[in-house]
């Protein structure tokens, strides 16, 4: 079994399935979510037998497959994964047969068509598992660049009222930070032609270049820029907002929930190992956008009246929590970061989905359209309630264990910073629960209400930040229909897994543990979180 | 014998031609101008060639004529068209093609 | 050392509530019809389990016995297991949350026979003691921070229970948030501990917290205090717990008296060891202990609000229980003694509150009660031994228990000592004061009930618990220090109760102590008892009474130092993010687009101008060329 070419299968798999869904005939929409929704839980099957053949314990990357492709300038297409991108194959497993469930349904902007948009998102996940399993830099930054086009096309066709702007914003903020990437890539390449005689972008080469500091500090910018785009890291952020508002909920989540996480994964992957002197210098820079963002994208996040865009805010507060563990250079800390990269895309995955099917429900985004939900919607309630808890770290969901792994292993590295970002757990706590009593709790209001009912909403969409606030009658009654089987099919396993996780992470931390350690030894940086002589 | 007499003479063609170009509205005229400018620099060349000997520069002129030939019979005829729609041969009129 | 016999089944202990309340959230209406008999037997169960487990502990020579279950997380040199410790200090709180957490339930199911949402208290209910027990028996911070925010959920949805009231759910939210301040000074102390010894176990911790610098410990003891003064309702994190109010009567009884505000106490006294090394923090807790028992006695005596009365008197009396757990050693069997008592009478009369709503329809206001003693027999019988429990009458619980604490505080024998004697002193004159009041109007006096009301006694289901309560309110103080002392059971884990000598002869203090007590219903009598009370509070008061009204003005702080410039704050940030950074990027962007329409500008359309162009730059690089080659 070890020999079955996982890693290929796993890209080209959902690339033909993109394209057999592309090539049905019109009017066959039907086929087409099933080809779709069979594939991706193929793949799912293919990523946990992929788990399965990967011994945590063993070589550093595995399953790997290398086959020369440019050979004139040492391009080879190589792949391979370590625990890190292991786990993430594993979310893009999970969350892609979620979207599709998910999207089964959604109303598409006039003209466009569920083939189209389930053919873009298998085209996406393609791509995904090409960015997470590339060995070869430059395979990595044509998947990086490449994952922008389905991306694009998602948010572009088939987002919301403002989706070219939020469309153009993405390619473009994406498209500047691969260019700059781009010059260190070859950059990378040109170092390597001088030392080794001959050019090449093997990661495993370029980890054992000896550098000259000055050089280092360049070429991690040129990845810093495009990783922090990506991530998004507080001030490259305001892409993310808008993206995230605009895209259908699917792409959202995708975006959200995996895509951004390359900014993550590629500090780790690629800052760290690569230019180990420049990420000890840069290091300390890095920490106060880290934790500036988480305080400051918490506090926006307060602020927002639009709850795509809240959430939108609460991720880019979390990714700050990720770039904190992170550059904190523990053990303790890099783990929980890797394991917050999974958490983060399952809660606020979560999260992002309810919102939608609360969207879908009311037609507005707005959190003051919306009111006493939950006396009608017990179980949208309750997942909703279950997302923002695992999006505030409550102990007993997934998230707790990561931002908990995160903050205990960087309070003795960096206890300052570390302090401060503790203050971040109370304001997730303020703009969830904000936001969880005006939609749900309170006596029934809003755009729910049935017609007949309902007083005239006071428009003020105008505005788009501002609020609609309809007095509550005494007997209103909501319109709104509860979950259905396909959407509770959907959450539920997140939910499942969001609990699961919170209770039991081990396996996962096993599987990325050693790959963090030996991230870190490539950075020469001690990586104990105590001062103890206790082991 | 001297250069220097045809090279000024090449000069003052070129620079009737170009000014021609500029001041002038009527495309008809404006394209005799051009066309005086190319022969002053078959003039310019046809003169090196003698000068140097070699049958380079008369070969190149040639290649101008002919280009020059076939210049014409594209920019008579789009002239032609433009003056059957808008009853106009001036320059100015022409001028569509802008921010 | 590992547990044999029933002890290690004590996880069953957790995953019995737990499982009920997943069997009732899962299960939906299917379980609507049983779900609170189902709810409430696996508590009944968690107190057989507990019980049963306490005798056997009590038979052993080591009375500390670890259940190890699995490892949690395993990253680096952190290696959290999760697992339980059973000890007389666990074993003591297992019993008062499962006893009172029992009949609490029992007492729910008829109080809320007729709300359609049954089952879903039962399941927040089961929740709660869950994650109250995990609290208790955990035996790693971890395992406690994990407890400690559970409690924090399961109160959160719980005074939130009905929701579609907006107090309601802005009193779980702000419960909530202020829980999480005081969790942020938690998770800190247990970052500075792994930080500095590697460890996050109780063992591990408190082994070896003595090769620490003082000035750390006592950062650790003040971030635990932080956590305690949080999720106890203590200054200046207090203002969240009379709020609390707007949840189910029963919630206020079993969550926010008998058990989970206690948390705080249970903390403090679980890491004696670390405070017995920082006196610095200790002071610090009975500082605290002690304003936090003078403001919740003052705010208690101007509330016409029966519930938040109790509440006012909850904050005051867990003042008293930090104020003994700060005295360390002389102080923890007192405080811990105290807890019990309070336990039993807070919620009988917790439970007693409810039965008079019961009977009023709901109301809360006292100025509208009156006279009730006629029309609820039981309820009156059973919440005046609370009452009298409470303000310590002789040889009642809170007699025992609140002089044992005052006791400790002079024998401190320095002034700190007779000021914080002098304040609990001053308190309990209070105490006597505004139970005294609370029981003149809810009880005496004509009745000023609003139109249709009927007062009728509560059924047995109901009366029966606060019976039992009642029982307990009598009896707990005496039996705990005296018969069966609780010094003597907890001493594996503090101590042997040592003899001190006493500052004040025993007998002057409790003279002194019960002619305070007089005073303070002697003083309510005069203002409350002898006069007709007016239906509507009186407006035209003196600043005090204001200030007392307004709890001395928490919330306003509150409001004013954190909440405004918080929305301002906000409000400043999406402007600045919105117009200041995004505005630069799509600045940066209009800039491009705008430039270049300008440039565009150039393409005139004339071919002269073009040609002049051209003209210019063949000009341009001839001269260059000519420059370049004659330079």
């Amino acid at each position: 079994m070890s020999s079955f070419p996982f890693l290929i299968v796993l890209i080209a798999l959902p690339a033909a399935g993109a394209a057999v869904v592309a090539a049905l005939p019109r009017g066959r929409e039907l086929l087409a979510k099933q080809v779709a929704l069979a594939v991706s839980l193929l793949v799912l099957v293919l990523t946990v037998l992929a788990t399965v053949a990967f011994h945590a314990g063993g070589a550093r990357f595995q399953l790997t497959t290398s086959v020369s492709w440019i050979a004139s300038f040492g391009v080879r297409f190589a792949l391979g994964v370590d625990g890190i991108a292991l786990v993430m194959l594993l979310l893009i497993g999970v969350l892609v047969p979620v979207v599709i469930g998910a999207s089964w349904d959604d109303e598409l902007p006039s003209g466009r068509s569920m083939r189209a948009y389930f053919a873009w998102l298998l085209l996406l996940e393609a791509m995904m598992v090409g960015v997470f399993a590339a060995t070869d830099v430059f395979l990595f930054y044509v998947f990086f660049e490449a994952m922008l086009v389905p991306m694009y096309f998602l948010i572009g066709s088939f987002g919301g009222p403002r989706r070219q702007y939020a469309a153009v914003k993405f390619f473009l903020y994406s498209l500047v930070g691969g260019l700059i990437m781009l010059a260190a890539v070859i950059g990378l390449y040109v170092v390597s032609n001088s030392q080794l005689g001959a050019g090449t972008f093997a990661f495993d080469a370029l980890r054992q270049l000896d550098i000259t500091p000055g050089v280092q500090k360049l070429l991690f910018l040129g990845f810093f820029i495009a990783f922090a785009i990506k991530a998004p890291l507080v001030p490259f952020h305001t892409w993310l907002p808008d993206a995230g508002s605009e895209a259908p909920i699917g792409g959202a989540v995708l975006l959200v929930g995996i895509l951004d996480k390359v900014g993550t994964f590629g500090f780790l992957r690629y800052c760290l190992p690569l230019f180990p002197d420049a990420s000890r210098a840069f290091a300390p820079a890095v920490l106060v956008l880290a934790v500036a963002g988480i305080l400051y994208a918490a506090l926006l996040a307060m602020g927002q009246s639009d709850m795509k865009r809240l959430v939108s805010y609460t991720s880019i507060s979390h990714f700050g929590f990720i770039a904190l563990g992170i550059f904190a250079f523990t053990t303790e800390a890099g783990t929980g970061a890797v394991l917050y990269m999974v958490n983060h895309g399952l809660a606020t995955g979560l999260l992002f989905l309810v919102v939608g099917m609360l969207i879908a429900r009311g037609g507005s985004r707005q959190i003051g359209d919306y009111g006493g939900v939950a006396a009608k919607a017990p179980l949208l309630a309750g997942a909703f309630l279950i997302a923002g808890l695992a999006s505030l770290s409550l102990p007993g969901t997934n998230s707790f264990v990561s931002e908990f792994l995160v903050l205990i292993g960087s309070f003795h590295a960096v206890p300052v910073f570390t302090i401060l970002a503790t203050v971040g757990m109370v304001l997730a706590a303020l703009y969830i629960l904000l936001m969880y009593q005006r939609t749900m709790q309170g006596p029934p209001r809003g755009v729910l209400l049935e017609e007949s009912e309902a007083p005239e909403p006071v428009s003020a969409h105008s505005g788009g930040t501002a609020t609609v606030t309809a007095p509550a009658p005494v007997r209103s009654r909501l319109r709104v229909l509860d979950l259905s089987r396909r959407e509770l099919a959907v959450v539920a396993p997140l939910i499942a897994l969001i609990i699961g996780l919170g209770v039991y992470p081990q396996p996962l931390l096993r599987l990325i543990e050693p790959a963090v350690h030996a991230t870190l030894s490539d950075v020469g940086v001690s990586g104990t979180a105590t001062g103890g002589t206790h082991r | 014998m001297t250069l220097t007499y045809y090279l000024v003479l090449a000069a003052m063609l070129f620079t009737i031609g170009a000014v021609g170009v500029l001041v002038r509205r009527n495309a008809i005229v404006v394209f005799m101008c051009v066309e005086l400018m190319l022969n002053s620099a078959n003039l310019t060349l046809v003169t090196f060639s003698r000068a140097h000997g070699t049958v380079d520069g008369q070969v190149m002129a040639f290649f101008v004529m002919v280009v020059a030939a076939a210049e014409v019979v594209v920019g008579l005829a789009i002239i032609m068209s433009i003056y059957r729609t808008r009853r106009s041969a001036s320059v100015d009129d022409a001028n569509l093609l802008k921010y | 050392m590992p547990a044999e016999g029933l002890l290690a089944w004590s996880w069953l202990l957790i995953a019995l509530p737990l499982a009920g309340a997943a069997i009732l959230l899962l299960g939906g209406r299917r379980t609507d019809r049983w779900g609170h008999l189902l709810g409430t037997g696996t508590v009944v169960a968690a107190f057989v389990i507990g019980l049963l487990g306490t005798i056997q502990l009590a038979g052993l020579d080591k009375k500390s016995v670890g259940v190890d279950l699995f490892t949690f997380i395993n990253v680096g040199s952190l290696d959290v297991r999760a697992g339980l410790l059973f000890d007389p200090l666990s074993a003591a709180f297992v019993l008062l949350i499962t006893g009172v957490g029992a009949l609490i339930h029992i007492y729910s199911i008829g109080y809320m026979a007729h709300d359609p949402g049954r089952r879903r208290f039962f399941a927040y209910l089961n929740l709660f003691v869950a994650a109250m027990l995990l609290l208790v028996l955990g035996n790693s911070f971890v395992a406690l921070y994990v407890g400690w925010e559970g409690v924090g959920l399961a109160s959160y949805l719980l005074i939130a229970f009905w929701y579609t009231r907006p107090a309601a759910a802005t009193a779980a939210k702000k419960a909530f948030i202020m829980n999480r301040v005081g969790d942020v000074g938690l998770a800190l102390a247990i970052f500075l501990m792994f930080s500095q010894l590697g460890t996050t176990s109780y063992a591990g911790v408190f082994g070896s917290i003595g090769t620490l610098a003082g000035g750390t410990i006592t950062a650790i003891g003040l971030l635990l205090l932080l956590g305690a003064c949080g999720k106890s309702g203590q200054f200046p994190l207090q203002a969240w717990l009379p709020d609390a109010m707007e949840g189910p009567t029963p919630v206020s009884a079993l969550i926010h008296a008998a058990t989970m505000v206690t948390a705080g106490v249970y903390l403090i006294a679980r890491c004696a060891p670390i405070y017995d090394h920082t006196p610095t923090a200790r002071t610090v807790v009975m500082l605290i202990g002690a304003i936090t028992l003078l403001i919740g006695a003052i705010a208690g005596c101007a509330y016409d609000d029966i519930k938040k009365v109790l509440a006012y008197s909850t904050v005051s009396q867990i003042g008293y229980m930090f104020l003994a757990v700060g005295l360390g050693p002389a102080g923890y069997v007192a405080g811990l003694a105290h807890l019990y008592a309070h336990g039993f009478f807070k919620a009988g009369l917790f439970l007693g509150a409810g039965s008079v709503m019961h009977a009023m329809n709901d109301s809360v206001d006292m100025r509208r009660f009156g006279g009730l003693w006629k029309k609820l027999p039981i309820t009156f019988v059973t919440f005046s031994l609370g009452y009298l429990a409470l303000i310590g009458f002789p040889f009642l619980s809170g007699y025992w228990t609140k002089d044992a604490i005052i006791e400790a505080a002079f024998d401190r024998g320095d002034t700190l000592g007779y000021v914080l004697g002098g304040v609990a002193v001053f308190a309990a004159g209070l105490t006597a004061f505004y139970m005294t009041r609370l029981m003149l109007m809810t009880f005496f006096g004509p009745p000023r009930w609003e139109e249709g009301v009927h007062p009728h006694e509560a059924p047995p289901v109901m009366t029966a618990p606060m019976i039992v309560l009642a029982v307990g309110s009598v009896g707990a103080g005496f039996a705990l220090v005296r018969a069966f002392p609780l010094g003597t059971w907890l001493a594996p884990v503090f101590g042997e109760p040592k003899e001190t000598t006493h500052v004040l002869a025993p007998l002057t203090l409790t003279l002194v102590l019960v002619a305070v007590m007089l005073l303070g219903v002697g003083l309510a009598w005069l203002f409350v008892g002898r006069r007709e009370v007016p239906v509507i509070a009186p407006a035209r008061v003196s600043p005090v009474v204001r200030a007392a009204r307004n709890a001395l003005y928490a919330d306003t702080v509150n409001e004013s130092l954190f909440m405004r410039p918080g929305q301002w704050l906000t409000r400043a940030l999406v402007f600045f993010d919105n117009r200041g950074v995004d505005g630069a990027v799509n600045g940066m962007a209009a800039t491009l687009g705008g430039s270049s329409a300008r440039l565009g500008r150039a393409q005139t359309g004339f071919v002269r101008t073009y040609a002049l162009g051209m003209l210019g730059g063949a000009v341009l690089v001839a001269g260059a060329l000519l420059a370049v080659t004659a330079g």
